[in-house]
């Protein structure tokens, strides 16, 4: 986004100086292409294997070597991507949302709403997120999308409490007075003063939160809550190869090690974007 | 101060009974047959209408909602959470057979990451070698970035596996703690760790520092008498996340390592959705985290001397 801001030469050269953020968005453009189209990026299915090759270590052939029924690893992870990063997107998608919403109501209408909203608020914020979305789940089924809606839900608590705080900076700031002076509407000044200036540190939680989803959506994967197991999906990856670890170890490791270069790369990204003056 | 301090202890109540109220709704109002959750989903359709009849009316799920809400809240004040439907056990006495184990686990745990936490704060903020600093400052990011699950079984493969210097599984002797630990010990040392730096780099930047320098003390009498302290205070704002992290890393950890805990209970629980002990569970977690919060905010302002100030102010 900041790349259209600046002048694309200089924001270039800038960029050349970082080259740990040039590879972060590169491995989040790798892995979002995995997403779009992995058949451009492996030839091999997910779900189809070849049992005369089952637990090939890594080689030209299979990148990421087999499973046990002999399947592409390479492969399993690339179509993984789609699965988990669709989990995270919408998981992200409704907490933003929501949490921009209750938070704005939290901030601008005061009293009994605020008091109302961020007691509930805390009570979301005394569950471990992790321990909110397995009971949220278990409620609404296993499946891919009910993980990302209960990742989504665990974490509608944290963006209400940093929206409310800055909707109550906003509102006390000059130029939302002089609005009411000139006889703006409660709701209008609203729309067009409060919220654009109060999203930049709800933007910012956003781009951490992606990595932070990334990370929820593989663990509750991990314990068996999400797609059944023909389905690839980046933690179950690393579940399914936990029972061949001390023999085949690169059956949990390389889908793991994917997985943790996209959420460091995600964590890389949003602190540069924190960082950047112009924000 | 005797105000602040009963405002503070209303609002623990009040997140405890919120929990319980809220994981009430979820577990035992949404779902339209709650007495459907009790039994294996696969077996669901074999069981006889009469048999679900008894078992909704054993657990009173055929009493109005509210009378329910009341009767199970009454119960759980007295510390009674119902039995576990898969062991028969009275929630109580399963939640506390593994807390032990837990316990010593995460608190094991939490001081082997604030150890890394200061050892990286320390080593950034005294080295010369800018290479070093930011080396040892992007640890704590990628700390909090590797997936629990991904470290647990790098370090089984190793260190148990390879090396053989570890036991693999279970929960018996002091050998067998030592790769959970770690495991755990990283992701939650990685917020403790970012802030510290934070902290050091600011503090050693404050006047006070300059002027003990110019008085002629060493840099290193100066980290040790004031900038330790006052730098360490504030890793008590960030209990809240620290308490998540080691909730979720247990879960998962004891998951990895077949440890028995809180953590595998609660994996279990959510299998076989056994609510009663799913709720339990909540509550003891929820009541855990309002406990230590409530003693982070009475204890902060006796150590925070500027805090005690404004308190007074604010309470006159």
């Amino acid at each position: 986004m900041t790349a259209i801001a600046a002048p694309p030469a200089a924001r270039l050269g800038e960029l050349a100086r970082q080259p740990v953020l040039v590879a972060a968005w590169i491995v989040v453009a790798l892995a979002v292409g995995w997403a779009l189209f992995p058949q451009l990026f492996t030839s091999y299915s997910p779900y189809t294997g070849d049992s005369g090759a089952s637990f090939a270590p890594p080689s030209a052939d299979h990148w990421f070597g087999t499973d046990r029924l002999g399947r592409d690893l390479y492969a399993r992870c690339v179509y993984g991507a789609r699965t988990t990063l669709t989990a995270t997107l919408l998981a992200v998608v409704i907490a933003f949302g929501l949490g921009t919403v209750i938070g704005l109501v939290a901030g601008y209408f005061g009293k009994l709403w605020d008091n109302v909203i961020m007691r509930v608020v805390d009570v979301f914020l005394s569950i471990p997120s992790l321990l909110l979305a397995m009971v949220v789940v278990s409620v609404l089924g296993y499946s891919a999308n009910n993980i990302a809606l209960a990742v989504g839900i665990s974490s509608i608590a944290s963006f209400a409490r940093v929206m409310r705080s800055e909707v109550l900076a906003v509102v006390n700031q000059d130029y939302v007075k002089a609005a009411y002076g000139a006889g703006v509407g409660r709701l209008a000044v609203m729309v067009r003063h409060v919220v654009p200036n109060s999203l930049s540190s709800v933007i910012a939680l956003a781009a951490l939160e992606v990595g932070t989803a990334v990370l929820a959506v593989a663990s509750l994967g991990f314990l068996g809550y999400g797609s059944p197991p023909p389905e690839p999906e980046w933690g179950l990856l690393v579940a399914e190869g936990r029972d061949f670890v001390a023999v085949h170890p690169w059956i949990s490791i390389l889908p793991g090690a994917a997985l943790a270069l996209v959420v460091i790369a995600a964590h890389r990204i949003s602190t540069s974007l924190r960082k950047d003056p112009r924000r | 101060m005797l105000r602040y301090a009963a405002l503070k202890t209303g609002r623990a109540l009040f997140v405890v009974w919120a929990a319980f109220t809220l994981t009430f709704v979820l577990l035992f109002v949404l779902p339209a047959n709650p007495e459907d959750l009790l039994f294996d989903p696969t077996e669901l359709n074999t069981i006889p209408e009469e048999v679900r009849e008894q078992v909704a009316a054993n657990y009173g799920f055929d009493e109005p909602v509210v009378v329910q809400y009341f009767q199970r809240l009454g119960h759980a004040l007295a510390g009674d959470f119902g039995n576990s439907v898969q062991s028969g056990k009275p929630v109580t006495e399963a939640v506390l057979g593994v807390l032990p184990s837990t316990l010593i686990l995460s608190a094991g745990a939490l001081a082997l990451a604030a150890l890394i936490a200061y050892a990286i704060a320390l080593t950034a903020t005294s080295t010369r070698r800018p290479w070093l600093r930011n080396l040892v400052e992007s640890l704590p990011s990628a700390a909090v970035s590797v997936p629990v699950f991904l470290s647990g079984i790098l370090l089984l493969q190793v260190f148990a596996f390879r090396l053989g210097w570890f036991p693999a599984f279970g929960s018996d002797g002091p050998a067998s703690l030592v790769l959970p630990l770690v495991t755990l010990a990283i992701p939650v040392s990685g917020p403790i760790a970012q802030l510290l730096v934070r902290r050091f780099t600011a503090e050693l930047e404050s006047g006070y520092v300059t002027t003990s320098r110019a008085k002629g003390a060493t840099r290193d009498q100066i980290v040790k008498g004031d900038v330790f302290r006052n730098a360490s205070l504030p890793a008590l704002t960030i209990t809240g996340v620290t308490f998540g992290n080691l909730i979720a890393g247990s879960v998962i950890t004891e998951t990895v390592f077949a440890r028995e805990g809180i953590g595998r209970l609660t994996q279990t629980a959510i299998n076989t959705l056994d609510v009663p002990l799913v709720q339990g569970i909540v509550v003891l977690v929820a009541a855990s985290f309002a406990l230590i919060n409530l003693a982070v905010d009475l204890v902060y302002p006796l150590l925070d001397p500027r805090l005690r100030a404004t308190l007074a102010a604010a309470t006159a």
